[in-house]
């Protein structure tokens, strides 16, 4: 442990940049985009310098640590606001800052005619500081307070076009499933703090070596309810693609590279207790495997090009948390693959993004078509996070997901054999739907809209475009090579124990590319050499059907939770109507009953009033003397 | 001669002032009841001060006069400026507030 003085300038710089842009108003309309790139920039700077002295010292104290200020302090509990910077942060550092300011460039353009140009850089400079207090707070409660903000600055630019109100419906729905996971974690702190009393990781790690099973496996659910809902997983899922309201830099930003990976993150980070609840642990793959393969399954049937996307992404993280889940060899290749996704999905976002840019808005892919030869380079760096996220060698998504597949294959036993056939299976999903999406949009035959006359975008949106594609390409390769990032994060998530191998790295090579290839061969039988309708067919499977209303989650939802919900809620309207209100009213209507019985005494006769004050004069006198007497 | 007469004389006169404000109806008539009432209570000052010697009672007779005075003063104006508008100077027909 090293301490250092600028860890807390990374998120200083974003979040100086989103008060100014929102405090200057109309006068940062001209250079606040610039403003809030430059920050961001500097912020990336800054993460290569912290990355720079890590380098220079040994594994072991690669970690820095920093205190703000105390933070919370009664009687004994302790909580300063304090900051960690280790391995495992760096790789998120890096991340956050340099995807985000490759997406702040490429806003810079895409939204160059929104006269709110300046409000989204604030948000986004908002959600980067956030993001960033999310990766390097060095305990479960500073963590938090970077989960809430990640979750305002989603919800805000989800709904920054609420002059929709199906988007601004989104936003709410957003918000309010993020809810039920930010209640888990809530509860994972208090849970943390009532029987290890320590909320920081250093202090919950040494206490969790003593503590029970029992109160490591609540902890662990509490926080697997956490990550399900900031990261879209089972049952917590159903946000994600409603969240694609907000305009594209924010999904390909939020909902695809980085904050949707807070999930993953919350687990990796949490080895120590998941590591000590084999439930919780469990649970955490079984609800990894059925998002990936739920997510994949949605993903096949959607027309609107973001929500296939929404989709995938809701399934690679699906990956991402079976790797998570599957104990310390998984750890270290869940963060590859969220790393290489981060490329590929944030590069492809961008591509539909361009591919909308220059189709009018048009998000059906039913009506685009032979894109490929008007927007060359979106072609081809859309073409190249398509080939890593399917997993065709040596693009980056081979090497994370061959190594996930491979992991769930080594899990041992039946559970072993039922994970890797589960992840085999979401390949050809993978492989077909990301084929789908690629030859409706660019290589198939033109279904456009009358008056579409698509064109390449600007120079600022596809620069963007080229580095993440050229990420998408070479991470794989370089995380992999020597097991650079299994090493490189040893130090966090410890030693990865030996496995039982149940099948040979090359089999499962194998298996990975047949998967590919059967996925892909399905779609383009279907979508390349067959007719495609400009509208979406009726006559369809019921699987089809399904796929297309999510699965009925939203159904499930509303039936199971909304509507007893409402009912509820109309109680407490009457109960609140008649009890509460109804004692109130009660006051007054007696106040003023008495007030109309009372006003008959006043005649406006003098001589009643006199005749009264005299009785009244005789009554107190005969009282007086009766008590004297 | 007995003080104590001159406090059967005062209640006796307080008394006719009182039952003369309830029950007349001429406002300058119950205005008459009421010096009645104020004078009883003058003369009952001025029978104690009489009988505990001391002179306090005799002094706010005084200022009871002067009261008195003022009161008449105000009193019969807002009497006369009645009678002048409505033509009347009965008490129970000057019951306005009430509607």
């Amino acid at each position: 442990m090293t301490t250092s003085t600028s860890l807390g300038y990374l998120i200083a710089l974003p979040l100086a940049g989103s008060i100014i842009l929102l405090l200057a108003g109309r006068k940062a309309d001209k250079w606040g985009h610039l403003l809030a790139t430059a920050l961001s920039a500097s912020s990336f700077g800054l993460g290569l310098y912290q990355l720079s002295q890590m380098l220079r010292l040994e594994p072991e104290e690669r970690a820095f640590t920093q205190k703000l200020f105390s933070w919370i302090s009664v009687g004994t509990f302790n909580v300063d606001a304090g900051l960690l910077l280790d391995q495992l942060s760096i790789c998120f550092v890096l991340l956050i800052t340099g995807v985000g300011t490759l997406i702040h460039i490429y806003s810079i353009s895409y939204m160059s005619h929104d006269r709110d140009r300046r409000r989204f850089f604030a948000y986004l400079n908002l959600f980067i500081a956030a993001m960033l207090l999310l990766v390097l707070g060095d305990s479960y409660l500073n963590l938090y307070v970077g989960w809430e903000g990640v979750g305002l600055a989603s919800y805000l630019l989800i709904g920054f076009w609420n002059q929709k109100p199906a988007y601004a419906t989104a936003s709410k729905k957003a918000f309010v499933m993020n809810r039920i996971g930010d209640m888990g974690l809530s509860f994972a702190i208090m849970i943390a703090f009532a029987t290890l009393g320590t909320v920081t990781f250093a202090g919950v790690k040494e206490a969790s070596e003593s503590a029970s099973t029992a109160t490591l496996t609540g902890i662990g659910i509490m926080l697997l309810i956490a990550a399900a809902g900031k990261s879209a997983q089972f049952p917590l899922q159903a946000w994600l693609g409603d969240a694609m309201a907000g305009p594209t830099p924010v999904s390909a930003l939020i909902h695809a590279a980085t904050m949707v990976t807070a999930g993953v993150y919350l687990i990796t980070r949490s080895n120590f207790i998941f590591d000590a609840a084999p439930t919780a642990q469990l649970l955490v793959v079984i609800v990894g495997a059925v998002t990936l393969i739920f997510g994949a399954l949605i993903g096949t049937a959607k027309d609107d090009i973001k929500k296939a996307l929404a989709a995938s992404t809701m399934s690679q993280i699906g990956y991402m948390t079976l790797a998570a889940g599957l104990g310390p060899a998984g750890y270290a290749i869940a963060i590859m693959h969220l790393l290489t996704h981060g490329f590929f999905k944030a590069g492809m976002f961008l591509g539909a993004g361009s591919v909308m840019h220059g189709m009018k808005d048009q998000v059906n892919m039913r009506r685009y078509g032979a894109l490929g030869k008007f927007m060359p380079i979106t072609f081809v760096t859309f073409g190249l996070g398509y080939l890593a996220i399917i997993g065709v060698p040596p693009f980056a998504g081979f090497y994370s997901k061959d190594l996930i597949i491979e992991t769930a294959f080594n899990a041992g036993g039946v559970k072993g054999i039922l994970l890797g056939s589960m992840t085999l299976f979401g390949a050809i999903l993978t492989a077909f739907y990301m084929t789908r999406v690629m030859v409706l949009t660019f290589t198939s035959p033109e279904r456009w809209e009358e008056d579409q006359h698509p064109h390449e975008s600007p120079i600022l949106m596809w620069l963007p475009m080229v580095v993440l594609a050229i990420g998408s390409v070479t991470t794989g390769y370089l995380f992999t090579r020597g097991d650079a990032l299994v090493h490189w994060l040893e130090p966090v998530f410890g030693e990865h124990g030996e496995h039982t191998e149940l099948l040979p790295h090359k089999v499962v090579s194998a298996l990975a590319i047949t998967a590919v290839i059967i996925g892909a061969s399905i779609a383009l039988v279907k979508y390349q050499f067959s007719e495609v309708d400009a509208e979406a067919p009726n006559k369809v499977s019921i699987l089809t059907r399904l796929a297309r209303k999510d699965l009925l989650q939203d159904s499930f939802n509303e039936s199971v939770f909304m509507r007893p919900g409402q009912v509820l809620t109309r109680w407490l309207v009457k109960g609140d109507d008649n009890v509460v209100d109804g004692t109130v009213r009660l006051v007054g209507r007696t106040a003023l009953g008495a007030g109309a019985e009372l006003r008959r005494t006043q005649t406006g006769f003098a001589r009643s009033y006199s005749a009264l004050i005299l009785i009244g004069a005789l009554v107190l006198i005969a009282g007086i003397w009766v008590i004297t007497q | 001669m007995n003080p104590y007469n001159y406090l059967y004389l005062a209640a006796l006169l307080f008394t006719i002032g009182a039952v003369g404000v309830v029950v007349r109806r001429n406002a300058i008539v119950v205005f008459m009841c009421i010096e009645l009432m104020l004078n009883a209570a003058n003369l009952t000052l001025v029978t104690f001060s009489r009988i505990n010697g001391t002179l306090d009672g005799q002094v706010v007779a005084f200022f009871t006069m002067v009261v008195a005075a003022c009161e008449v003063v105000v009193g019969l104006a807002i009497i006369v400026t009645i009678y002048r508008s409505r033509r009347s100077a009965s008490v129970d027909d000057a019951s306005l507030l009430k509607r």
